[in-house]
């Protein structure tokens, strides 16, 4: 039947997006041990940065690029000014990324009001393409493949790269890496910066489906942590994966049980939580 | 005067905001000036309303506390969200507090009625009566799937249009009901087929984000939409996915009245925005808080004569045309039924029919009305 034809194509492509969106928390709670609740606002920080440079001329893809520069380069003031100062206080740590998803939110409706804004979809990909028949937004499906050139690259760089090998060794065992002379605290930087990048550059990703809303932070923040949950921090292949489970949890249970959507959604994060809490990915806390 | 309840010198606040603004007392009364509380949410998906509070009932409640207690306002105008309002209601009618709000709950004014409190605007489904009246007489639609946030708004509001779209002849098929957060409609957009027109209900920025994924989806069938669906605030942010979809509001743009002109002139000036339904619904308070003064000669303090006169109010120029109130405090007033056009580089609503005197009973019997349930998610029921 057509109707789960639409939804395993859509599960794909939503998948694609929430991967953008959560492969720099994983990245960022991996390597730092920082559960990141601003992840959602750099999201919707970068949405709105696009906004504006798109009004100004910018082109989409551009506006993405650069509205992520501009999260990564507020990201990495966030983590130089206060994270830091918080190293293993894990409390404290999310009551300020909290706290600061907060004041986001408010200086953000503050300069981009309270109306929902539209982000266009770039003119090349307009339309519907044909897949076995059956007609499916050609931007969507661009972003699976967006997601997956995504995947690849930051593989490449995690395996293929000094940088990706000094990331790994600071994942594994930070005290150990500063032995052998890596300098984990502008790694930290580094990566937290990355993570910003991406989430705000998905963030106009999904501008052309999603538009631009106060509380658009407040509703991918915990698909980002169901994703890493799921899969497993630190783990690029957690995240791929886990962002396509939670792509088809999420289009089948809205559509197979609309009550329990939110059921269907959160309940494999508490059981994997329990059964297994490094995720499905994850490798075992030492 | 009045417009200067709309100016957002809110007190900042994540969960909820509230404001004393203070009205000078109309000339002919010397006494003191009157105060006025603002209940409003600025945060969540309905902070496109631009006059909300956060969703959270106990926050409302304790900010209306403060507000009677402290600020020892004259009346309270908000809050919009129904269940805020149901958080507040009883202690505001102890505190025989007059509420004029926009909040659309429609027991308020029905099985729950609170002798303190004037509405204005609309119920969830008095807009609905008259789109669905439209929708199977002029449109002939005969079949439809409805979809709306599911929350009370959403459901009072497709209750509405499906008892009176099926007294004349039409039948609901289905009703969609995806969470107040969503970020993808597509599962709900992949099980519509079948009939002649979508009708949706959804508010804030929902609406947007639906049109949107809508088009994206291919789908082309006709869309029906509730107020804060086709609201002028929110035609700027659309794009040519809205055009032709057919709304039906309390209040429209393009009506013209020289008040409707006076009132659109002045907030474009003062905040360089077209103001919509929730703008012009606390600017509709305002003249009624004006008209009852005048009546009272500024004087509150008799809380019984005060409340006496504001639903006793009946106003022709307004924004949203000549209105009066029903003996519950609720509107009855004219409803519009706009197609959403595209103008040059703007899209506007075009005013297509006009339901005068529309009371929140429609055209049913009122002890009938009433001695039915609550419009609810599943009450008119689905006929198999």
């Amino acid at each position: 039947m057509n109707l789960w034809l639409v939804l395993a194509v859509n599960s794909v492509t939503l998948g694609g997006l929430l991967f953008l969106l959560s492969a720099g928390f994983s990245l960022i709670f991996g390597l730092m041990k920082i559960p990141n609740l601003t992840h959602g606002s750099f999201f919707m920080l970068g949405a709105y940065l696009a906004t504006s440079l798109i009004a100004h001329g910018v082109d989409f893809w551009t506006a993405a690029v650069v509205g992520g520069l501009l999260v990564a380069v507020f990201g990495g003031i966030v983590e130089r000014l206060i994270l830091r100062r918080l190293a293993g206080a894990e409390l404290a740590q999310v009551l300020v990324t909290l706290g600061l998803s907060f004041m986001i939110a408010d200086v953000c409706l503050m300069v981009w009001t309270g109306d929902p804004i539209r982000i266009a979809t770039p003119s090349a990909l307009r339309g519907a393409t044909s897949v076995a028949g059956l007609g499916f937004p050609t931007y969507r499906l661009a972003i699976s493949l967006i997601a997956v050139v995504f995947a690849v690259a930051l593989w490449a760089l995690l395996d293929r790269t000094r940088l990706g090998a000094m990331i790994r060794a600071g994942v594994d065992d930070p005290a150990m890496a500063r032995v052998v002379g890596i300098r984990v605290s502008r790694l930290f930087t580094v990566v937290f910066c990355l993570g910003a990048w991406l989430a705000g550059f998905a963030g106009v990703i999904g501008g052309p489906i999603l538009s631009v809303y106060p509380g658009l932070d407040g509703e991918m923040l915990p698909l980002a942590l169901v994703v890493v949950i799921l899969g497993g921090s630190g783990s690029l292949l957690g995240s791929l994966v886990g962002s396509f489970v939670v792509g088809f949890l999420y289009n089948f249970g809205q559509a197979m049980f609309p009550e329990l959507a939110y059921v269907v959604l959160f309940l494999p994060m508490l059981i994997v939580l329990v059964v297994r809490p490094q995720g499905l990915f994850g490798r075992p806390a030492a | 005067m009045a417009t200067r309840i709309g100016r957002r010198e809110f007190l900042a606040g994540t969960a909820g905001a509230m404001a004393v603004a203070t009205l000078p007392a109309p000339a002919i009364s010397q006494s003191k000036p009157v105060h006025i509380g603002l209940l409003t949410v600025k945060t969540g998906p309905l902070a496109a309303g631009g006059i909300h509070t956060g969703g959270n009932p106990a926050g409302t409640k304790t900010k209306t506390q403060e507000l009677v207690e402290r600020d020892h306002v004259d009346m309270i105008f908000g809050p919009l969200a129904a269940f805020e309002l149901l958080a507040i209601t009883d202690y505001a009618a102890q505190a025989k507090m007059p509420i004029l709000s926009l909040a659309a709950a429609e027991d308020m004014t029905q099985r729950r009625p609170n002798p303190y409190f004037v509405r204005a605007s609309a119920t969830s489904s008095q807009n609905m009566h008259p789109l669905a009246d439209y929708a199977a007489k002029e449109l002939k639609f005969k079949r439809v799937i409805t979809i709306a946030d599911d929350f009370a708004f959403g459901h009072e509001q497709m209750a509405g249009f499906q008892r009176v779209f099926e007294d004349a002849g039409g039948r609901v098929v289905k009703k969609l009901w995806p969470p107040l957060v969503t970020p993808d409609y597509t599962p709900y957009l992949a099980q519509i087929s079948g009939v002649d027109a979508v009708v949706q209900g959804f508010a804030g920025s929902n609406p947007l984000k639906f049109m949107k994924q809508y088009q994206d989806q291919g789908l082309k069938l006709p869309v029906l939409g509730g107020g804060p669906a086709g609201d002028e605030a929110l035609l700027k942010s659309y794009g040519d996915e809205a055009v032709g979809m057919i709304s039906v509001s309390a209040y429209t743009g393009d009506l013209d009245t020289p008040s409707n002109k006076r009132f659109i002139d002045g907030i474009v000036r003062d905040y360089g925005n077209i103001p919509g339904l929730y703008a012009a619904g606390l600017y509709i308070n305002g003249m009624v808080a004006e008209a009852a003064l005048e009546k009272t000669g500024g004087k509150t303090d008799d809380r019984e004569a005060f409340i006496r006169a504001l639903r006793a109010v009946a106003l022709v120029d307004t924004p949203r045309g000549p209105f009066s109130f029903d003996h519950f405090g609720n509107v009855v007033g004219t409803f519009y039924i706009r197609r959403c056009e595209r103008k040059g580089d703007k899209l506007v609503n075009t005013t297509i029919k006009t339901y005068p005197k529309v009371s929140q009973f429609w055209t049913y019997d009122e002890k009938w009305f009433l001695a039915q349930p609550v419009y609810s998610r599943d009450y008119p029921p689905l006929k198999s």
